[in-house]
């Protein structure tokens, strides 16, 4: 597109400059709402039929009217700002929230040409931003001047320190055995054979990495921070309307985004499980690597519902003990044993 | 240097934790609790009261109301100190439909509050399972009554009247073809014992099931086990009664030290826990309801084989049968000296109780010989369970106090009265 653009409008740079960009950037958008919209829409069904009850069903064929529905009703209601809060922060703190959740999809590669930003800290760029949105929830609760939405902003801070560590250090096995931060390259570094990626020789990074994950977006088991039976709704108490959709969007587009960042760090991203495999690969050589990236995601975030299904709530401070006593340790020693494998070329991950 | 205040924070009373209207002022030290304060009485009607101004039978259906899940548990415990003061004891088939139906009604208890602990932290798979086996149950309640909740079954003298010899049945819809239909009427087409036998079948499956997600889950045990912990003499210092006194360690449940009804003949065993934290209560509630189980199967027995009356013949006490009314002039005169005056207890107090499934349930009655009480005390196990909240909850975190409020399975019904 943008080659043909250059080749036949090359008096206009700003058609491949600003508007093809642009464009671009707003379909994708438009894809990550929408699945953000049917990723809460699969979440009550998938729960509802664990629980076996039916989930929505009234609006559409199979409810499938129902996240359009939620989305009209929420930017329809009113937005109310409590009198003992500020308004600018209150205003801040959704934007804050949600501007990383999208932000942080521009380095992430759906397939090998697809990504917008191709950058070599790609890696880094994306614990960056993902730190970010923990200020959304933080100014979120010190702006409303709520005892509840101050007790979330506390546990917030807490745990989204600790757990970063973990994260961070589960990521430090993947970079030491891609030898990069670019996240294209972390991919192809795994390509080969179902047997190359990176969730083999790195399993026990890819459980601590998943559960930091959950932690991370504040799901459960470990939604301490919005704990409905405890503190109500935690630092979203308070907001309503289009301000509260905000949030909603970015905690279901971080839960899209560590699924995929799993799926590509660990399941080789847009690769074929069948690669290697003498006649399977050529069976399935025409499907392309988006359809499988997806469908890891799919299953990731299935994970997330079912853990919501099946799991108590943790207590805050045991969801500190596990992440300082537990995770920590586990992925420190796990650093070491990759460094040990790469140091004696241990194959087929390390030649 | 600034003074350094606790944070005190407002619980409830409109708070998803609260079970219904508990209003707790907690102090805070960051998340560790100072102390907690329950204000109680958002939910008063008066019932005590009320109960002074209407002949004895009319207050029936206000016990239904006072433990809103376990709502015949209750009327037992005053139907039982009516006919205490009377002098009456029920047909032997109605104490056993009576022992059927308590024990109908401590597995609905039990199964409400296992769905709301377990929904308190965060499991909120069990809450809707355990409300599918409630249906079944609150289905047996309208078979008998007519009303799913509120009951007013019980009546001085025996029962209402015997058990239906056929189940209501779903009639197909839009949504359920005559298929579906055909499947869900599968074990209602024949009578209520039928119906309550076919669950005693499959109720100690489901009670595994939820044994499966929740006894041997890490997370599980590490928000139950070692919180609001009360030792053996503690618990019967603060007047705990049920579960919460087994689950301390002490074996004391009225069925078996002042056998009521027929608990004397049937067998069952009472669970007793160790250590007296949520963990252990959580263990005895669920024995508790595999040994409810039991008792109704051997119920089911016994009403299958003996039939009788459900209803003692006196008919001052008792509506005398329809025929008798519409027939004969001393039938009219009965019924309707019943329906308007009621009967008179002769003049006396009397304290009849009940093993509840929240802990002991009783009534202290005085009569001055009118067909009303002089006054009427009602003792509700969560009143006292809940007095001890403060000293259960102290040192413990803010996430543990949603499980204390689920342990001590308070409803508010029986506390404000």
């Amino acid at each position: 597109m943008r080659e043909w653009l250059i080749q036949n409008y090359p008096e206009w740079p700003i058609l491949w400059k600003v508007v093809l960009p642009v464009v671009t950037i707003g379909i994708f958008f438009t894809c990550l709402l929408l699945c953000v919209a049917y990723l809460s829409l699969l979440e009550r069904k998938v729960i509802g039929y664990m629980q076996v009850r039916i989930g929505p069903n009234r609006v559409g064929p199979f409810g499938l009217g129902q996240p359009i529905a939620d989305v009209l009703k929420l930017f329809f209601k009113e937005i109310i700002f409590p009198k003992a809060s500020n308004f600018y922060l209150f205003i801040v703190a959704p934007i804050l929230a949600v501007a990383p959740a999208l932000a942080v999809w521009a380095v992430v590669p759906l397939g090998e040409k697809w990504v917008f930003a191709d950058i070599n800290i790609g890696l880094l760029y994306i614990l960056t931003m993902s730190s970010l949105g923990v200020y959304g929830i933080l100014i979120a609760g010190w702006a409303s001047n709520s005892k509840y939405a101050l007790l979330a902003t506390l546990r917030s801070a807490a745990q989204v320190v600790s757990y970063e560590i973990a994260m961070g250090f589960a990521l430090v096995g993947v970079v030491m055995a891609a030898n990069s931060l670019n996240l294209r390259e972390i991919i192809q570094a795994q390509s080969g054979s179902i047997l190359h990626w990176y969730m083999v020789p790195l399993f026990p990074l890819l459980i601590v990495y998943w559960i930091s994950a959950v932690a991370e977006t504040n799901r459960a088991p470990f939604d301490v921070v919005e704990g409905e039976s405890e503190i109500v709704a935690g630092h979203h108490v308070e907001y309503s309307g289009t301000v509260f959709a905000a949030f909603f969007l970015a905690e279901y587009a971080n839960m899209i985004l560590v699924s995929s960042v799993a799926s590509i760090l660990f399941l080789g991203g847009w690769l074929s499980p069948f690669q290697g495999i003498p006649v399977l690969e050529t069976w399935f050589q025409d499907v392309p690597g988006l359809i499988w990236l997806v469908i890891k995601i799919c299953g990731f975030l299935l994970l997330f519902l079912w853990f919501r299904a099946t799991f108590p709530r943790f207590r805050y401070d045991q969801i500190m003990r596990l992440g300082w006593k537990v995770l920590i340790p586990i992925t420190l020693i796990w650093i070491f044993v990759v460094g040990g494998l790469q140091v004696w070329k241990v194959g087929p991950w390390f030649t | 240097m600034t003074e350094v205040r606790n944070y005190t924070v407002n619980f409830g009373p409109q708070h998803p934790a609260a079970h219904g209207v508990l209003r707790l002022i907690l102090e805070l030290n960051g998340e560790v609790i100072e102390k907690a304060d329950p204000h109680i009485g958002l939910l008063h009607r008066g019932t005590e009261k009320l109960a002074e101004s209407k002949p004895y039978n009319q207050s029936i259906g206000y016990m239904d109301r006072l433990d809103y899940i376990s709502m015949m548990a209750n009327e037992h415990g005053y139907v039982l100190a009516i006919e205490k003061l009377l002098g009456i004891t029920p047909p032997i088939r109605a104490q056993y439909i009576r022992v059927l139906f308590d024990e109908i009604t401590r597995i609905l208890n039990h199964l409400f509050w296992l769905g709301a602990h377990a929904l308190d932290l965060g499991a909120m798979t069990v809450f809707l399972y355990a409300f599918r086996e409630r249906e079944d149950l609150l289905d047996c309640y309208e078979a008998v009554s007519g009303a799913r909740m509120h009951a007013t079954y019980y009546r001085p003298g025996g029962v209402y009247r015997d058990l239906p010899e056929t189940m209501p049945q779903y009639k197909s819809s839009r949504w359920h073809d005559e298929k579906d239909t055909a499947k869900r009427n599968a074990n209602r087409m024949g009578s209520l014992l039928d119906f309550i036998e076919d669950f005693t079948n499959r109720f100690p499956q489901y009670v595994a099931d939820y044994e499966t997600l929740l006894t041997d889950n890490r997370i599980w045990k590490q928000r139950t086990v070692g919180i609001g912990v009360v030792s053996k003499e503690r618990a019967l210092q603060l007047g705990f009664t049920g579960p919460m006194l087994r689950g301390s360690g002490v074996a004391w449940d009225l069925r078996k030290k002042q056998p009521y009804e027929v608990y004397g003949e049937l067998e069952f065993d009472i669970p007793i826990g160790k250590t007296g934290d949520t963990y252990d209560r959580y263990l005895v509630r669920m024995e508790e309801m595999r040994q409810s189980n039991r008792i109704i199967k051997q119920c089911v027995d016994w009403l299958r084989k003996n039939s009788g009356p459900v209803m003692v013949e006196n008919y001052k006490i008792a509506p005398p049968k329809r025929e008798a009314m519409k027939g004969e002039m001393e039938g009219l005169i009965h019924h309707f000296k019943l329906f308007t005056e009621g009967y008179c207890l002769p003049e006396g107090e009397v304290y009849a109780a009940v093993e509840a499934p929240k802990g002991e349930f009783g009534i202290y009655l005085i009569s001055d010989g009118a067909n009303k009480p002089y006054r009427l005390k009602i003792r509700p196990p969560a009143f006292v369970h809940l007095s001890a909240l403060d000293e259960m909850s102290r040192g413990h975190m803010l996430a543990d106090v949603v499980a204390i409020i689920g342990t001590q399975d308070i409803v508010f019904g029986e506390v404000d009265r």
